[in-house]
């Protein structure tokens, strides 16, 4: 049912286009058109959910990999011979149990193991307010997120998924537009920024310290149209992710990103601000590395 | 060329598909400079070498819309850079009668100019975005040209006669000198070479924050609508500093935008009723006597999504581009980035009928998403008995279908590929396997060459294909 394409469509390529797409529209003669920016954020949203998608089942699947590897390392620390029969038979047990859910959690194409982590993917989604996806067990390897096409979301309404999502504001997902890598950000903070221990997802009360509302579309706000599309995208989707890309550790990278959202630092800029004046260090200064990414939603 | 003495009836052929297209005339903007001097429009004398080795088109020159008048007299084209050019039926001529069914230029004028709003600091583009003639009531004729925010009503007249022998002023226009005046005489109105004048005489505006895409007359030819993203207004046509909201579909809070209004027509027969298509694949039909805000239908088609065919792109290639009533008003076509459809007034949960433009282009998506083709916006006409529909493409391709026989044909707009007087070879794309020798292509077809606009005659078989800065105009010879 998937619907093959001509060329390998990766989702995060397609959020990094489209975002692309959305920041020209603000210098194209004649001002942002709506109709073909619409368009683009369906395409954006769409992207998104099989982005998240994918992360989340490999994220899953490796949180739940270490946690399975802790008890099993657990039990194999007590020393057998101090057990009775009943306790070395429901250790056995459980190593069994432990250990075959490690084997099928390890191998997405087993059936077993795979329908787990779909209903465990499909209750934690629903947790988490994205929508649920019909085909959980199809979800893609941990080192592969590519996907020839999305399944299909069957509440995956524009509307709905924004206000699913505005239950979980302490997330955002970042884009750098310099190397294409797509980051998250939560409570505020990426994860690079903080000290040693990276905050679980969602087991602090981190405080939201920074402004994590950023506006989309250009400098020029104060018009019907574009303050109304700025706003419609004012609020970010959150979506929640627990950590961050693990290839991303080039902190230094953060100065590259640029923000696209300049309307939410218009206390600082002109009104006519181009890109340069954005990232002026100004604003950088005053709101913290991470605003200067650009927030997708 | 050979003059043709074929039969030629005036009614649609049995099958539109299988009709003789031959090129009647092409105009290409701009001119170049050895012609300019003349009116002739035949193709030998402008398909010559240099043309097809100096292509000085520039972006304003781009067609960016085409419509015959009611009666087919007259066809009119706006172009990006905000120019109306009018072209006139050649008048059936005894003496030169393969020369009937061309068009020659009959007035030229700039309907709008680019204009920068200071207070959104906003840059509206001048590119004549539709225009819509008014049926004609006397010897002048009236047609609506719209930009992006202001529609005008333009009124093009002849000139013939010019009155002369005034007494205050000479024939030059200079004042005489009133103690040289010994006696008084009557101005009378003397010939003069035909002038064709254009003079704007409404200028509806201020009305439309977000782009206008559409403009359609009333058949009580007193009203019209504007239509922009979220907004259609009424109008009286003599009246320009009022104009009624009937549509509003913006959202109390913009982050709930989920659609926006892609285009409008009003039917051709009933005054009160008009349909408006949307960015998500449906149609609504109002009826204005029920409300004076029309935001309810009483008519909704949509066709439900097929799960089978969903992709990162669904939403873009279901928004519908074009809308128009059949001329009996029993029937609406919808163009959707892959397809046409029409759709019977009386049935709302499907289409009558669908079908594929280019579907080869359903596995290119994603290419075509980032080179902006997929928000090309296609559109489609009726021929004059509602039995042929036509739509464009890429490659300079256009497709006719006829709705009875349910025969398709794929025709081309190129210089390279027809001469003139030519029969128009039906062309083929191929989508797989072997290709054979006349077809093309997929990764073959120029999509920088794209037909988005094409009209159709109301009464007779001649239709004018606009391809980037050139206008085709092609007639059926075989019926």
């Amino acid at each position: 049912m998937i619907t093959t394409m001509e060329c390998a469509v990766d989702a995060q390529s397609l959020i990094s286009i489209s975002l692309m797409k959305i920041h020209n529209s603000r210098t194209q003669r004649g001002g942002i058109k709506l109709h073909k920016n619409l368009l683009v954020s369906y395409v954006l949203r769409n992207a998104r959910q099989v982005y998240i998608k994918e992360k989340y089942a490999e994220i899953y699947r490796m949180q739940q990999y270490e946690e399975v590897m802790t008890v099993c390392n657990e039990i194999q620390e007590l020393n057998p011979l101090d057990l009775d029969a009943e306790d070395a038979d429901n250790e056995e047990q459980a190593r069994a149990a432990c250990c075959g859910e490690e084997m099928s959690l390890c191998d997405p194409a087993c059936h077993k193991g795979a329908a787990q982590s779909a209903a465990h993917v499909r209750t934690a989604s629903t947790l988490l307010g994205c929508s649920p996806f019909e085909d959980g067990s199809k979800a893609a390897e941990p080192s592969d997120y590519r996907s020839c096409c999305m399944e299909a979301s069957p509440v995956s309404h524009f509307d709905q998924f924004s206000a699913d999502n505005n239950r979980h504001c302490n997330k955002t997902t970042v884009l750098d537009l310099d190397t294409h890598v797509v980051t998250t950000v939560e409570n505020g903070y990426l994860h690079q920024d903080c000290c040693c221990n990276p905050p679980q997802c969602g087991q602090e009360a981190q405080s939201p310290g920074k402004k994590r509302k950023v506006e989309f579309g250009c400098c020029i706000s104060d018009m019907e149209e574009i303050s109304d599309f700025t706003a419609a995208r004012k609020r970010a989707k959150r979506e929640d992710c627990s950590y961050s890309n693990p290839d991303y550790t080039d902190t230094s990278n953060i100065s590259n990103l640029i923000s696209i959202f300049g309307s939410g630092f218009s206390g600082l800029l002109s009104r006519q601000a181009d890109l340069e004046q954005i990232c002026s260090k100004q604003a950088l200064a005053s709101l913290g590395a991470w605003t200067r990414a650009i927030v997708a939603f | 060329s050979s003059s043709s003495s074929s039969e030629r009836h005036s009614g649609p052929p049995a099958d539109g598909t299988r009709a003789g297209w031959e090129q009647v005339c092409r105009f290409q903007d701009p001119e170049p400079a050895d012609l300019s001097m003349e009116e002739e429009s035949d193709t030998r004398k402008i398909n010559n070498s240099f043309l097809r080795d100096h292509n000085y088109a520039t972006e304003a020159d781009i067609i960016s819309t085409v419509e015959f008048n009611s009666s087919g007299e007259l066809l009119a084209t706006g172009d990006k850079g905000g120019r109306v050019v009018v072209f006139q039926r050649e008048q059936e001529s005894k003496s030169q009668p393969q020369r009937r069914g061309e068009y020659n230029v009959y007035s030229t004028f700039q309907s709008h100019e680019p204009e920068f709003d200071y207070l959104k600091s906003l840059e509206i583009e001048e590119k004549i975005n539709k225009i819509k003639w008014l049926p004609q009531q006397n010897a002048a004729y009236f047609l609506l040209s719209t930009n992006d925010k202001t529609v005008k009503l333009w009124k093009i007249s002849e000139r013939d006669k010019r009155p002369e022998g005034y007494n205050l002023k000479d024939d030059d226009g200079r004042i005489r000198d009133p103690s040289t005046i010994t006696s008084l005489r009557v101005p009378v109105l003397q010939p003069m070479d035909l002038m064709v004048e254009a003079t704007a005489r409404r200028v509806f505006s201020n009305a439309h924050t977000y782009h206008i895409n559409s403009i359609s007359v009333n058949s009580d030819l007193q009203t019209f609508i504007s239509t922009d993203d979220l907004r259609v207004n009424l109008w009286n046509l003599e009246i320009t500093d009022r104009s009624f909201n009937i549509v509003d579909i913006k959202p109390a809070n913009m982050e709930e935008l989920t659609e926006v209004i892609t285009s409008a027509e009003f039917h051709p027969q009933q005054c009160h009723t008009f349909a408006y298509s949307s960015s998500k694949g449906s149609i609504r039909l109002c009826d204005m006597r029920q409300a004076a805000l029309c935001d309810k239908h009483c008519k909704y088609f949509e066709e439900p999504e097929d799960p089978s065919t969903r992709s990162f792109f669904s939403e873009i290639i279901s928004s519908i581009s074009d809308v128009k009533f059949s001329h009996n008003g029993r029937y609406l076509m919808t163009r959707d980035y892959l397809t046409v459809k029409v759709w019977d007034l009386q049935m709302e949960n499907k289409p009558l009928e669908t079908y594929q433009v280019h579907d080869y282009l359903r596995g290119k998506l994603c290419s075509l998403y980032e080179n902006d083709c997929i928000f090309d916006k296609f559109e489609c006409v009726w021929n004059g008995s509602d039995s042929v529909i036509m739509t464009g493409s890429y490659n300079n391709f256009f497709r006719m279908f006829d709705r009875n026989t349910k025969r398709d044909v794929t025709l081309e707009a190129s210089r390279e590929n027809s001469k003139p007087r030519a029969i128009l070879k039906p062309r083929k794309v191929c989508v797989g396997g072997k290709r054979r020798k006349d077809e093309i292509s997929v990764d073959s077809l120029d999509f920088s060459k794209k037909i988005l606009h094409t009209t159709w005659h109301p009464h007779e078989n001649i239709i004018a294909v606009a391809a980037t800065n050139n206008l085709y105009i092609f007639q059926d010879k075989v019926n």
